[in-house]
């Protein structure tokens, strides 16, 4: 694999094998000691123009358990604040000698453009673009599934037949259209569940339904029920009303949470609102895979990176 | 010493073939041409000749932005594409909202000499579609403006815009609406449909365009004033605009060469080169847009010509500038989109690019036929020289164009602009020489 910048360009046999190594990954962190030889020697960037501690601190455990070097690049603070390109900002990292860039940016895109234009050899992980994707998020939701259905015998395995029901803002969510396209690969159905305004106008390329109402989603008792973050400017943009009406039409609240089979899974792909599209009880309940998530991404961003950086990297 | 030219074997937009001589400061003869002493040949067996070409919608940044394109290098391209008049946009810096600026850059153009540059006057002070510009005195001005337009920005005020349509009607002017409701098309990237929602690019929605052109064209027929639309780019528009002409409505329509052959699909790979205002669009649209130019729903094309310096689009996506070049590629584009298509014939490639945007502008000594006594305006095509499109063909200053590696059907060979040669075997005249011609064309003594 010579980039990872969506899910929607992986076939089913290479998201199963970085889903198996991530097996293998998460084997490590079971360990006493938990770090792997592997990237000894190379240099992992972390090179964010948005905030985000948790996604890069992920990052940055999983490329230290590898034993890559990690330097980690905040846009804030730095010459790109100060209205550096991306190209320059690029080649900088390449005079520097890094082997992979970890790439969080608030443009669609960007990640696609760093990988294609040139400026830089390293492989680049896309770890969130715009409103795009970010395929390590869904390929965590994917081996978080994966591992409660099916355990130690998870390897080689997709996730056909799974219906997994995403809840929220889809319009802007890269999560959401990770999930839709990986999951599709996987063999899973997917159907969106989201307040109207909160759809592209046109998803009749996607795999997968849209509904509106989550009651109903709820009632054909889903296997899983992602919860997506609700960001509190859409609210002041007349997406809905206010965050009661949303809450009350389309938060996982108690009353739905204690209707769903006790075998459906809860995600949530975090920072979560509680009281707003999601419940504590929901949140805190033994189907809440939360945590799990947080401890199976490291494990995924390292089959990751293991898969970009050592050996012989292909053209794919 | 005026030169002479004896263009000989010509192919005329009618089919017919013609010689034809140029002597001073009109086409002196068309037909069969035996004797012409004195006169430069030039063999133009296989060639079309057109009238030059008018460029209803050009951006030649300057002033204020000279690193993306001056009045020199701007009519440069605009030659090397067959063009002997350009309309130059409003927003320029300081933007042409005064008589002083579009003076100024008429004469540049003047002194240049590569083509007639007619200044449009800006609607608004500074385009921010607060207050009127001085409309009436960018009129009255040496630049004699007759087109305003904000364009870049929509004048989305209905009052305003109402106002401006009547204002213009004491001296014949026309208003050139960018057709874009504001808040529609909020943080907008790409043309909103399903591929904007997979790539997670903001929607730039069809109707923003349509519902402001539908608002417009009532505005037209309420104060019987006349009204252009510049880039339409949706099948809707088309609709809108076919009704408002059923109805008597004064609308004239632009479409740009790039809205007739490239589509959305281009931008999955993020290359800002396709980045443009208004977006590109779904080939539904491409194909009701030729369907309207050929039919006359949709007047002229104009080319947007609007040039950028390399950086403002080696970027990612959301950061690039909208834009293409477009003056030197457009007569092959449209080649491409309607000529080869069978929708169009070369009398209504002539039409489309020279009379009927001269017509609109009110530019005279412009888009006349080619015949004994008519303005010295001519391009030379030839429609079987099929290339793939490169850097050698683009003439001015930037090089932002969306065609590069893409194969054209033709080129052009040469322009003639006030009987002299503005380009000629594929390369542009020195700055020097035309500038000469030019002075002395116009009648300018050199000591």
């Amino acid at each position: 694999m010579r980039h990872l910048l969506s899910t929607r360009e992986l076939s089913r046999e290479e998201a199963i094998e970085l889903l198996d190594i991530a097996e293998d990954m998460a084997a490590v962190q079971e360990r006493e000691v938990k770090k792997l030889p592997t990237l000894r020697g190379k240099t992992v960037v972390n090179l964010f123009f948005e905030d985000s501690t948790r996604t890069r601190i992920s990052f940055e455990a999983a490329a230290k358990r590898l034993s890559a070097d990690v330097i980690n690049f905040s846009a804030k603070g730095s010459s790109v604040s100060k209205g550096e390109s991306l190209k320059d900002t690029a080649q900088t990292l390449q005079a520097m000698g890094a082997d992979g860039v970890v790439i969080r940016h608030h443009a669609s895109g960007a990640p696609f453009t760093l990988a294609t234009s040139g400026w830089i050899d390293a492989g680049v992980v896309n770890a969130g673009d715009g409103t795009h994707e970010h395929p390590t998020q869904a390929l965590l939701d994917a081996f978080t599934m994966r591992r409660r259905l099916h355990g130690a015998a998870s390897r080689g395995r997709g996730l056909d037949g799974v219906r997994v029901v995403i809840v929220g803002d889809v319009l802007h969510s890269r999560v959401a259209r990770s999930n839709v396209w990986l999951l599709a690969t996987l063999g899973a159905e997917v159907e969106l569940v989201a307040p109207p305004t909160l759809v592209p106008v046109d998803t009749s390329t996607w795999p997968a339904v849209v509904g509106y109402d989550l009651d109903a989603a709820l009632r054909r008792a889903p296997d899983v029920v992602m919860m997506l973050r609700i960001q509190a400017e859409r609210m002041h943009a007349a997406f809905f009303p206010n965050s009661r009406e949303y809450a009350r039409t389309w938060g996982l609240d108690d009353a739905r949470f204690d209707a769903l089979p006790p075998s459906t899974m809860v995600m949530h792909p975090g920072p979560m609102n509680r009281g707003l599209e999601i419940a504590a009880r929901a949140a805190d309940s033994q189907q809440s895979t939360v945590r799990e998530q947080v401890a199976n991404g490291v494990s995924v961003r390292m089959a990751a990176l293991y898969l970009l950086m050592s050996g012989d990297r292909g053209e794919a | 010493m005026n030169e002479r030219f004896l263009i000989n074997g010509a192919t005329l937009p009618g089919g017919e073939r013609a010689d034809l001589l140029l002597d001073g400061g009109v086409i002196a003869e068309v037909g069969s041409i035996a004797d012409a002493a004195g006169a430069t040949v030039i063999d133009a067996d296989g060639l079309i000749a057109l009238p030059g070409l008018v460029d209803l919608h050009t951006h030649l940044r300057e002033p204020g932005y000279e690193q993306s394109e001056t009045v020199l290098t701007g009519t440069q391209a605009a030659a090397a594409g067959g063009f002997t008049a350009v309309f130059a946009m409003a927003n320029t810096f300081p933007v042409a909202d005064t008589a002083g600026v579009v003076e100024q850059e008429a004469s540049l153009g003047r002194a240049a000499g590569y083509a007639t540059v007619q200044p449009i006057g800006a609607v608004t002070v500074g385009l921010k579609g607060e207050q009127l510009a001085e409309l009436g005195a960018m009129a009255r001005s040496r630049a004699n403006v007759r087109v305003f337009s904000d364009d870049g920005f929509c004048v989305s005020d209905p009052l305003l815009m109402r106002r401006a349509l009547e204002y213009v009607k004491a001296f014949d002017g026309v208003i050139a609406q960018h057709a874009q409701e504001p808040r529609l098309t909020e943080g907008a990237q790409m043309n909103e449909g399903a591929l904007s929602g997979e790539l997670g690019l903001t929607g730039w929605p069809a109707v923003a365009e349509e519902s402001i052109i539908a608002r417009d064209v009532l505005l037209a027929e309420h104060v019987r004033s006349r009204l252009h639309i510049c880039h339409v780019s949706t099948a809707g528009s088309v609709e809108v605009i076919r009704w408002a002409k059923a109805r008597g409505i004064d609308v004239t329509a632009e479409v740009t060469p790039h809205h007739l052959l490239l589509t959305e699909d281009l931008i999955a790979g993020y290359d800002p080169r396709f980045k443009v205002n208004p977006p590109l669009r779904r080939s539904e649209d491409v194909e009701a847009l030729r369907a309207a130019l050929a039919d006359g729903t949709i007047d002229i094309v104009a080319t947007d010509h609007a040039p950028h310096p390399v950086e403002a689009k080696e970027s990612e996506w959301q950061a690039a500038a909208n834009g293409m070049v477009g003056l030197e590629s457009a007569l092959a584009v449209v080649h491409a989109a309607m000529v080869e298509t069978g929708l169009m014939t070369w009398a209504d490639v002539a039409r489309v690019l020279s009379s009927a945007p001269a017509r609109i502008g009110g530019l005279r000594g412009h888009g006349e036929a080619l015949a004994a006594g008519a303005a010295p305006e001519l391009t030379l095509y030839d429609p079987s020289a099929a290339a793939e499109f490169d850097l050698d063909r683009l003439a001015g200053r930037s090089t932002n164009s969306p065609y590069l590696g893409r194969r054209l059907p033709g080129r052009v060979v040469a322009t003639f602009h006030g009987g002299y040669p503005t380009f000629l075997d594929g390369a542009v005249r020195p700055a020097d020489e035309v500038a000469r011609n030019a002075a002395s064309a116009q009648g300018v003594s050199h000591g």
